[in-house]
């Protein structure tokens, strides 16, 4: 679809990278997947919907929802969802309350490293404003600045009963065609990727993780 | 705890003792005889656990304030050494030979107070900011606030009203007073 666009045709600099590591990184940019005919589409987001895998990522305190979550107490395996031990065997990132700047480079290398298609439910007050860190010097503020955001959980914390709302909702949405983060970042990617930058100071990894 | 800081006035220039509680009490000493004060505690007094060792910036006064807290298994006492450092030559002997512990509590001493500690291992490595290129932020002059709102994109905050300003534009807009 976007063959034709220049941009896409450019390659990524990697300049965090030192000489070894630049050999092993690819330099092409992600390139934006162009919908199916309808009817198809419409089956395959039945099927995305109802087999979720939860990436094992706990990025702040709300990590500690996930277990309850996903283990016997809540059993999100009733509403399809699943756990996964790594970024590109799973295709829901919960961003689980605050992120520091260190953080952030972890979600990013993690986020990039997932297949398409790909959901993001950032979770708690944290990930919306700030939350009660608005104003702490290594702590990000908006989530949605640095990777696409398909759905916020409120909350601070939200109880596993909210994510199991929050998931039930996410399915809605993907049914409805609504959850394209991943084209969304890849059409934006030089917005977002200006953004990480400007807060991972020591930029030493590839421009995209993939 | 009393009886210690008697023992310990014709050896060491300890000043300003304080009994914070039975077991927890307070001394301040100057910087060039800390290192020899508390290597003395650990090896004749019994306080052989460094519980913790941090620093408090008081700008006002142009100090850092270094609290190392000491504990005594054998009386259960707790003991805090104060040494004040001046703020504009924050630079104190290292105590990594005593507790090989310490030289963990210095490093982040050095990242976030710019407290130097030379010859401590690691010292100069990051400790938990990657990349940090401003002043060490947990220095009294830095600004938190000012650095998030400039560098975190900070969310326009909710639209707020004077209710009886709203109220009064809803309901009556042309009765009372304006």
């Amino acid at each position: 679809m976007t063959d034709s666009n220049p941009v896409n045709d450019q390659e990524l600099p990697n300049d965090g990278l030192t000489y070894p590591d630049t050999e092993y990184y690819c330099k092409t940019r992600p390139v934006p997947v162009a919908p199916h005919f309808q009817a198809m589409e419409q089956v395959r987001n039945w099927a995305r919907a109802n087999s979720l895998s939860v990436q094992a990522f706990g990025t702040g305190c709300g990590a500690v929802e996930l277990r309850p979550l996903l283990t016997a107490r809540y059993d999100a395996y009733r509403f399809g969802v699943m756990p996964s031990p790594t970024p590109r065997q799973s295709c829901v990132f919960v961003i689980g309350g605050y992120a520091s700047v260190k953080t952030l480079k972890r979600i990013v290398v993690s986020y990039e490293q997932m297949q398409n298609p790909k959901f993001v439910v950032a979770l708690g007050s944290c990930t919306v404003n700030g939350g009660m860190y608005w104003d702490s010097y290594n702590t990000i503020n908006r989530i949605d600045h640095y990777i696409p955001v398909d759905l916020y959980i409120s909350g601070c914390m939200p109880r596993p009963e909210a994510l199991l709302a929050g998931f039930v909702k996410l399915k809605e949405l993907i049914k409805a065609g609504k959850c394209e983060g991943a084209n969304k970042y890849a059409e934006n990617f030089d917005w977002y990727k200006a953004n990480q930058k400007k807060i991972i100071k020591d930029w030493n990894m590839p421009d995209y993780n993939w | 705890m009393k009886q210690l800081f008697e023992r310990l006035r014709p050896l060491f220039a300890v000043t300003d003792f304080k009994q914070q509680r039975a077991d927890l009490a307070f001394m301040h000493i100057p910087k060039d005889y800390a290192e020899m004060l508390i290597r003395h505690l650990r090896d004749h007094e019994g306080f052989s656990h460094l519980v913790f060792f941090t620093a408090v910036d008081y700008i006002e006064d142009g100090i850092f304030r270094l609290i190392y807290m000491l504990h005594n298994y054998e009386t259960k006492d707790t003991l805090g050494v104060h040494v004040d450092l001046s703020r504009t030559e924050a630079v104190m002997t290292s105590i990594h030979p005593l507790w090989e512990q310490a030289a963990l509590y210095q490093r982040e001493l050095k990242e976030m107070f710019g407290i130097d500690f030379p010859g401590s291992p690691g010292v100069d490595e990051g400790f938990m900011l990657e990349g940090w290129d401003e002043i060490p932020p947990m220095r009294r002059e830095f600004d938190t606030r000012a650095y998030s709102e400039k560098t975190f994109f900070p969310r326009e905050g909710r639209k707020k009203t004077d209710p009886r300003a709203h109220m009064q534009e809803q309901l009556y807009p042309n009765e009372g007073e304006k």
